[in-house]
């Protein structure tokens, strides 16, 4: 008898090993001549635990990890065919695992489930059933299947918010510029974000729920072209899509004639080059347009005059792959989760000094304490926690007393921080919050498109201010210090205001919530080695 | 921003009410017009919406899609920017145009904001003043402090800005992260390129694209490192920068700067004039010191040209104080002897005695003149004139005999007018935009850059030329067909695509019925539809794929708007008069007459080519195409100038040459043309000009003519005079006096004394008042004057009483000949063709840099870019001759030979060769035949058939040339003294 294994081929695996794993499990089984199929399946997103091993048993999958090439022999000798409990890396039912078992998984239900590469795995776990109900639809109107999004109260997910169904209403009632001309689906997949991975787990995992979700999108606004813009850092996920892609057209679900419903859709993958703004829409459009990854002004909306100057749907990978839930199972069963104007789930991503670093999916409303400690089980290091950045590079350092905010747009908002797209980074008491404030500037320096003054400029003038202030307080300056203080604030207020986009206008975020909550850290914090970096670094331009 | 304006053109900033322009919107409704000298900020915008805003509690209404920033501009609010223009799409860079907006969050930028019903605008408060002030802060934080010494200073927006917003300190120190090291680029003649003081607003960049359509330009690096960059390894003279100078206006600081300027600080005032390079007629701001050009900038509200120009008129001026213009009168007994420098009366007498001596011996015929299409209408009409009336016939020629005469004769049959039916602006209405014969990036560079610009907004292009131009190679322009004919079988194409027109019955029957000649078309239809006619059966002949011809017919017959632009490639052959007459029908059978976005448009040559036409320099028409056989219309000149008219046509140019040689015609007064080097068969030129006994060559430089001459009446150059010129779209400009004429004598002055010395007399006192004797004379130029000149800035004929404003877009209701006529155009071959012993086909043409015959150009920095020409060969024909790139070619055809280097390129097709005229050495026209069309003599310029050959030495006429030329050089006077406003 065969048994069945699943070991994930997501990136996170495969950089813990997993390939290894993999192989080392053929050889052994063959050795001992135990017939074994080896699925590799995407993560489950318990990263701390990869590679996570599961044998498919009676009882259901079982599961081990991390597993590493060393386990193999032992698992294997302790009945690992059988989900046997006695190997120390035993975890018993996957399901039951309780860092998964407390999750509201909707938009990642099938992650670690399924075969990625599998379209009959996929349509046997509900694939395409959204699909379907959206051809269903579209014999009343296009317009049907933007209601259901609309009532869903979706928002996009990549870190702006914007209720897609109010976007797919405005590319649907959009009219492209003349007759040869056609709309477009474009989806974000530039996970830009420092310790964010929930687009690419979902690519590695399910890449026909976002296939999916990008035909429905097509079929609700009248676009028959879509676009998964990805950033080059993916090659896993870019080899996965192209499979995903290549076995949907065979079985037609992209293509002149979808499913038989004389609908078409067609999708490309074009890679990124590297750049942090080309996430950021306007940017990602000039350069799926083969330009400069350069931010245009904003009007005219994407919606409106988008890619090649044509009514476009940029969304979030995971916004598109919510889609086919949603008309599965209906807006009101995804409106029944979350709190107030935050309807559904986000998958909160932990990472940085965290035990059980790995992604979390649950409805909006929880607080980030809760998160950070049930799932995340506290520091890495075991050391107190000081600050949680919460939303990406972009976003706000929270001090303890923010912890207990609940995880929903709006409440963030009051809070002068933002949830993004849905990364949390945990420091314990030994981050440099002034190194942090200055990694801000720095980070907008090197990923600035630099078509706006404030941005282009400022960020580096903003790294050369927090240096200045280090070397005021060493050399014992405190009028310099309060002046230099005072043009930081002013340099903050002049990007808030000036610049073109989220990006210069966002980076005083973070910077602005080190100087507001953690004043007492703030240029005095820094470790001896930086300052003297520093301080070397202003000796020699004074020279 | 410079500090000075011509007060004449204030009058373009009344017009800036968008609301006022907005109900004259029939004929009106591009981008440009509505911008006057102001800079607006961001461009006009087109829509049938109009929205009301407040902007600091003024009102305004506004098309739909305005930017705030225009709005405000247009109350004269003034908002601070750096990155806009108003000839460019916002950008949304600088920031310093934040304002705020009742109800918004933020202070959005008004460039890219655009208005909205009931907006309520603050453009200043404490918190915008904050912002701006701060952002000042970081520019200058990377910015040089040497503005006392910088060429900018007094003209920069940089430091207007920082004026503006009340910057007084920059707290961020100067030790930071700067570009301060950046290194200069001085590849450039012109301009010269200093990053250190870019702040990087991309308006260069945009500049390029949008308004040159180059792309040579662009943004390299991201954030703090971005700059402006000529592409991969390269300066800015080995990128793909045509030096139209668009970037250097563009550019708000120093960075990009005339070298004239950095040399010579900033100019002190400025004179509206016309350029007097090609038929575009761009009006530019002669911006002087003294009497000293320092920069010739495009006028922001020239209607030909609406801020743009081209390297020639931009930079290309510096040949009008060059150190070869001859300024004092010279004459000579015969040309084996040197030149004797005389006074202006002397030489006026010499001349007038020779002329008179001749008539009396030779009779009244046997001399006449050629009018200049580079001096004035004024001056023209009088040269003209003064052949009619003191030379007593009518052996009046000029140069458009060997360009565009089959245009005026072919439109004239046809149309009923000898001229274009269209503005320049026509073609941002255009859907399929036909281009034959034409090479507009290189020979027409401003209007090559709109017709780019409509290319790009994804109007269709069809090109029929015997080698591949750049216009069908620019940036994002998709050139949908290229129907590469063989050189001489233009109307077996044009017939074809009228054949496949009416074959599928896509031709305008409406407009036909009630705008043509019935009789007419049914003749022509008849004839048309013969089979004959048919692509498939004209492949053979043309070299055309039957199948992209009607592909292509296709396109040109079922868009809305087609429109046909051509150039000498038209009109140079045996059957050019044919050809013009083919594509008139082509446009009548698709009524494409009559609009914006359609019709016939002749790209004519020189400044003032359709000028010297209109005045009447040909010897069969008085001036306005009145038939001099016309005893009414003759009567009326008779009258007004009280002297007999000969009604009897005089010679043509090639009749003179011949009449010359066989001793019926003896003297000839040519005026600023250069016949030795331009006309066809250069020996057969040589031989007519040496049998003449008085050749009087008025001229800015000895030309190869002059070396022929007896009599040297010293030119003026356009910056040397007032008058006119008329553009290829009929539109009448201004040329205004800049400095005094360096002879001392303007054209026209010289010209009025040569007719007083032969007893005619001419008493005008400023050119305005040959204008009003021509407006009295001319029913096309009734309301033409010089008051209203300034008024309008420029007009296009007819401007009469029913047209008292003039006339953009002609036959909109009918034709002057009531209704328009099919004519018959039977293809005939031409006798030139291939054969054994010259089995190449042998065209000429131009390129960007040169100018005609070069004779102002090549006395610029251009000729770093092209000083010599050459022959272009495909592979296929240089490998059967074993040639390389560079290697010595003869060039023989049965009238003569010369010898080219080689360039090897695929732009052309095999069996045919190419070269430019620019330079006298190449011989260009020793090889070229009398061969010419049939009705009106134009030369066939564009077929020659030619063997080509590697040699090692110049031909014996590049021999003979060249001592010819150093004899002549050693006949003038030694250099005189006392002549400092020359260059030397």
């Amino acid at each position: 008898m065969t048994t069945t294994l699943y070991l994930p081929m997501d990136t996170t695996a495969l950089s813990m090993g997993a390939d290894d794993v993999a192989k080392a499990l053929e050889f052994q089984t063959a050795a001992n001549q135990q017939a074994v199929n080896i699925i590799r399946n995407g993560s489950r997103g318990l990263f701390y635990l990869e590679p996570l091993l599961e044998v498919e048993t009676a009882q259901g999958r079982v599961a081990y990890g991390p597993v590493s090439i060393d386990d193999v022999e032992s698992l294997l000798a302790q009945g690992l065919l059988k989900g046997e409990p006695t190997h120390p890396l035993y975890l018993g039912l996957t399901e039951n695992i309780p860092y998964l078992a407390k999750q509201q998984r909707l938009t990642f239900q099938r992650a670690g489930i399924i075969n990625p590469l599998s379209i009959e795995d996929y349509t046997k776990h509900q694939g395409f059933s959204g699909l379907s109900k959206a051809l269903a639809l579209l014999d009343q109107s296009r317009q049907s299947i933007v209601d259901e999004i609309k009532a869903s109260g979706l928002r996009g997910r990549g870190g702006a918010a914007f209720p897609t169904g109010i976007k797919w209403q405005t590319v649907l009632d959009a009219k492209v510029s003349s007759p040869e001309q056609k709309k477009y689906i474009v989806c974000n997949a530039d996970e830009g974000d420092s310790g964010t991975f929930s687009d690419r787990l979902l690519m590695e995992a399910d890449p026909f729920s976002l296939l999916e979700g990008m035909i429905i999108a097509g079929l609700a606004v009248g676009a028959t072209q879509g676009y998964i813009y990805l950033r080059s850092e993916y090659p896993q996920a870019h080899k996965i899509l192209e499979q995903a892609i290549t076995s949907a057209y065979q079985h037609h679900y992209l293509g002149d004639n979808i499913q038989g419903s004389e609908q078409a859709f067609d999708i490309e993958v074009r890679l990124g080059a590297g750049a942090y703004i080309c996430g950021e829409e306007t940017a990602l459009l000039e350069s799926l347009e083969g330009k400069r990854g350069l931010v245009r002004a904003k009007p005219p909306l994407p919606a409106i005059e988008g890619l090649f100057g044509q009514p476009t749907v940029v969304n979030n990978v995971i916004s598109l792959a919510t889609v086919p839930t949603i008309l599965a199972e209906g807006a009101q069963y995804y409106q029944d989760y979350g709190v107030g104007r935050s309807r559904g789930t986000l998958p909160f991503q932990l990472a940085g000094n965290i035990k059980q670093g790995g992604l979390v999916e649950l409805a909006f409303g929880t607080t980030i304490i809760d998160i950070v400690n049930d799932f995340g089980g506290g520091t890495y290091t075991g050391e107190p926690m000081k600050a949680i950045q919460v939303g990406g590079p972009l976003g706000a350092y929270l001090p303890e007393q923010q912890w207990h905010t609940p995880l929903d747009y709006e409440a963030f908002s009051k809070i002068s921080a933002i949830l993004g797209h849905g990364g949390i980074i945990v420091f314990d008491d030994s981050v440099s919050m002034t190194e942090q404030a200055r990694f801000a500037m720095e980070f907008c320096a090197v990923e600035s498109c630099g078509k706006c003054t404030p941005c282009r400029i400022g960020s580096t003038r903003g790294v050369e201010v927090i240096d200045k202030l280090v070397a005021a307080h060493q050399q014992g300056e405190p009028s310099n210090q309060a002046s230099l203080h005072e043009l930081l604030v002013d340099l903050c207020d002049t990007m808030v205001d000036g610049s073109l986009c989220a990006m210069g206008s966002m980076t005083p975020i973070p910077v602005k919530s080190i100087i507001n909550h953690f004043a007492d850290d703030f240029i005095t914090d820094l470790p001896t080695k930086h300052v003297e970096k520093v301080l070397a670094v202003s000796a020699k331009e004074q020279n | 921003m410079v500090n000075f304006y011509d007060p004449n053109s204030e009058k373009s900033s009344e017009k800036s009410s968008e609301k006022s322009s907005v109900q004259n919107k029939a004929f009106q409704a591009d981008t440009f017009k509505e911008n006057g000298l102001k800079d607006l900020g961001t461009p006009y915008v087109e829509s049938k919406e109009q929205v009301s805003l407040t902007i600091d509690g003024q009102s305004i209404t506004v098309p739909k899609g305005t930017s705030v920033m225009r709005a405000a501009a247009l109350l004269n609010i003034t908002i601070p920017k750096l990155c806009a223009s108003d000839n460019l799409e916002s950008f949304g860079s600088c920031r310093l145009c934040a304002v705020e907006i009742n109800g918004r969050k933020g202070m959005p930028a008004s460039c890219t904001t655009p208005a909205e019903q009931d907006m309520q605008v603050s453009t200043q408060n404490k918190k915008i003043a904050r912002l701006r002030k701060n952002i000042m802060e970081l520019y200058i934080s990377d910015h040089p402090l040497d503005c006392l010494t910088c060429p900018s200073n007094g003209d920069c927006e940089l430091q207007d800005m920082a004026g503006a917003v009340g910057l007084r300190e920059v707290r961020y120190g100067f030790e930071g992260e700067n570009h301060l090291d950046a290194a200069k680029d001085k590849s450039n003649p012109y301009f010269t390129f200093e990053p250190s003081k870019c702040i990087v607003c991309s308006r260069c960049v945009r500049a390029c694209e949008q308004v040159q359509g180059t792309f040579a330009l662009t943004v390299e690096g991201r954030g703090f490192d971005s700059k402006i960059s000529t592409g991969m390894d390269n300066d800015f003279l080995s990128s793909d920068c045509v030096s139209c100078g668009a970037c250097v206006q563009a550019c708000p600081t120093s960075t990009l700067m005339e070298n004239s300027v950095i040399d010579q600080g900033q100019p002190e005032r400025s004179v509206t004039t016309t350029c007097a390079y090609c038929g575009v007629g761009c009006s530019f701001e002669a911006q002087m010191k003294g009497e000293e050009v320092v920069r010739m900038v495009p006028a922001k509200d020239g209607q030909a040209n609406h801020g743009h120009s081209c390297v020639k008129g931009r930079f290309a001026f510096g040949y009008a104080t060059h150190k070869d213009r001859i300024t004092t009168p010279m004459v000579r007994a015969s040309i084996d002897q040197p030149w004797q420098e005389v006074s202006w009366d002397e030489a006026i007498s010499f001349a007038a005695k020779k002329l008179k001596g001749i008539q009396a011996q030779y009779g009244k015929d046997s001399i006449g003149g050629i009018t200049s299409s580079r001096c004035t209408n004024e001056e023209t009409y009088l040269v003209q004139k003064l052949i009619r009336a003191a030379f007593g016939n009518n052996n009046t020629d000029t140069c458009a005999r060997v360009c565009h005469s089959p245009t005026g004769f072919g439109l004239k049959a046809t149309l009923g007018e000898s001229a274009g039916t269209q503005t320049f602006d026509s073609v941002l209405k255009a859907d399929t935009i036909m281009v034959i014969g034409a090479n507009p990036t290189d020979a027409h560079p401003v209007f090559g850059s709109l017709l780019k610009k409509r290319l790009r907004q994804g109007a269709n292009l069809i090109i029929a030329d015997p080698r591949k131009i750049d216009l069908g190679n620019s940036p994002h322009v998709k050139l949908n067909y290229h129907l590469p004919l063989l050189p001489g079988t233009n109307v077996a194409f044009i017939n074809a695509m009228a054949h496949v027109i009416v074959d599928e019955g896509l031709e305008d029957k409406t407009f036909i019925a009630d705008r043509c000649q019935t009789q007419a078309y049914q003749q022509w239809y008849s004839f048309i539809s013969d089979t004959r006619h048919s692509p498939e059966n004209t492949q053979a002949i043309t070299g055309i794929d039957a199948e992209q011809l009607r592909q292509a017919a296709r396109l040109y017959a079922t868009v809305d708007n087609g429109a046909i632009y051509y150039g000498l490639g038209v009109t140079e052959h045996s059957q050019g008069s044919s050809m013009v007459m083919g594509i008139a029908n082509l446009a009548l059978l698709t009524g494409n007459i009559g609009r914006e976005g359609v019709g016939v448009n002749p790209l004519r040559g020189q400044n003032n080519v359709q000028g010297s036409c209109d005045m009447g320099s040909f010897p069969h028409e008085l001036p306005g195409y009145q038939h001099v056989s016309n005893d009414e219309l003759r009567e009326k000149f008779e009258q007004h100038w009280q002297v007999a008219i000969d009604k009897e046509p005089g010679l043509r140019i090639p009749n003179m040459f011949d009449a010359a040689i066989d001793g019926s015609f003896k003297g000839l007064y040519c005026q600023g043309e250069d016949i030795a080097q331009s006309d066809p068969n250069t020996q057969h030129v040589e031989a007519a000009l040496t049998s003449l006994e008085c050749l009087i060559v008025q001229d800015i430089f000895l030309n190869e003519t002059a070396k022929f001459a007896h009599v040297f009446l010293p030119g003026s150059s356009f910056l040397e005079k007032d008058g006119t010129f008329t553009n290829a779209e009929r539109r009448i400009n201004r040329v205004r006096k800049v400095m005094m004429p360096l002879a001392g004598k303007a054209d026209w002055e010289t010209t009025m004394a040569l007719s007083n010395a032969l007893g005619y007399e001419m008493a005008y006192q400023h050119p305005s008042e040959i204008m009003a004797e021509i407006a009295q004379l001319t029913p096309t130029f009734t309301g033409v004057s010089y008051e209203k000149l300034d008024q309008l800035g420029s007009i296009q004929w007819p401007c009469n009483d029913g047209n008292p404003s003039g006339t953009p877009t002609m036959h909109v209701e009918d034709f002057p000949i009531g209704k328009a006529t099919f004519a018959l155009t039977e293809y005939v071959a031409t006798d030139e063709r291939a054969n054994r012993k010259y089995p190449l086909l042998l065209t000429t043409g131009r390129i960007l840099s040169q100018y005609n015959v070069g004779a102002q150009t090549r006395r610029t920095e251009n000729q770093q870019w092209h000083d010599q020409d050459i022959l272009e060969i495909h592979p296929h024909d240089a490998q059967e001759r074993g040639i390389q790139n560079g290697d010595n070619l003869g060039i023989s055809s049965r009238a003569g030979n010369t010898v080219l280097a080689a360039k090897i390129t695929e732009r052309m097709q095999p069996g045919v060769v190419y070269t430019t005229f620019h330079h006298p050495e190449s011989g260009a026209n020793v090889v070229t035949t009398d061969n010419s069309d049939w009705a009106t003599n134009c030369p066939e310029y564009k077929v020659t058939a030619v063997q080509v050959e590697k040699v090692s030495a110049p031909s014996k006429w590049q021999q003979r040339q060249k001592e010819f030329a150093s004899q002549q050089a050693n006949f003038l006077p030694k250099k005189r003294k006392g002549k400092t406003r020359v260059n030397e």
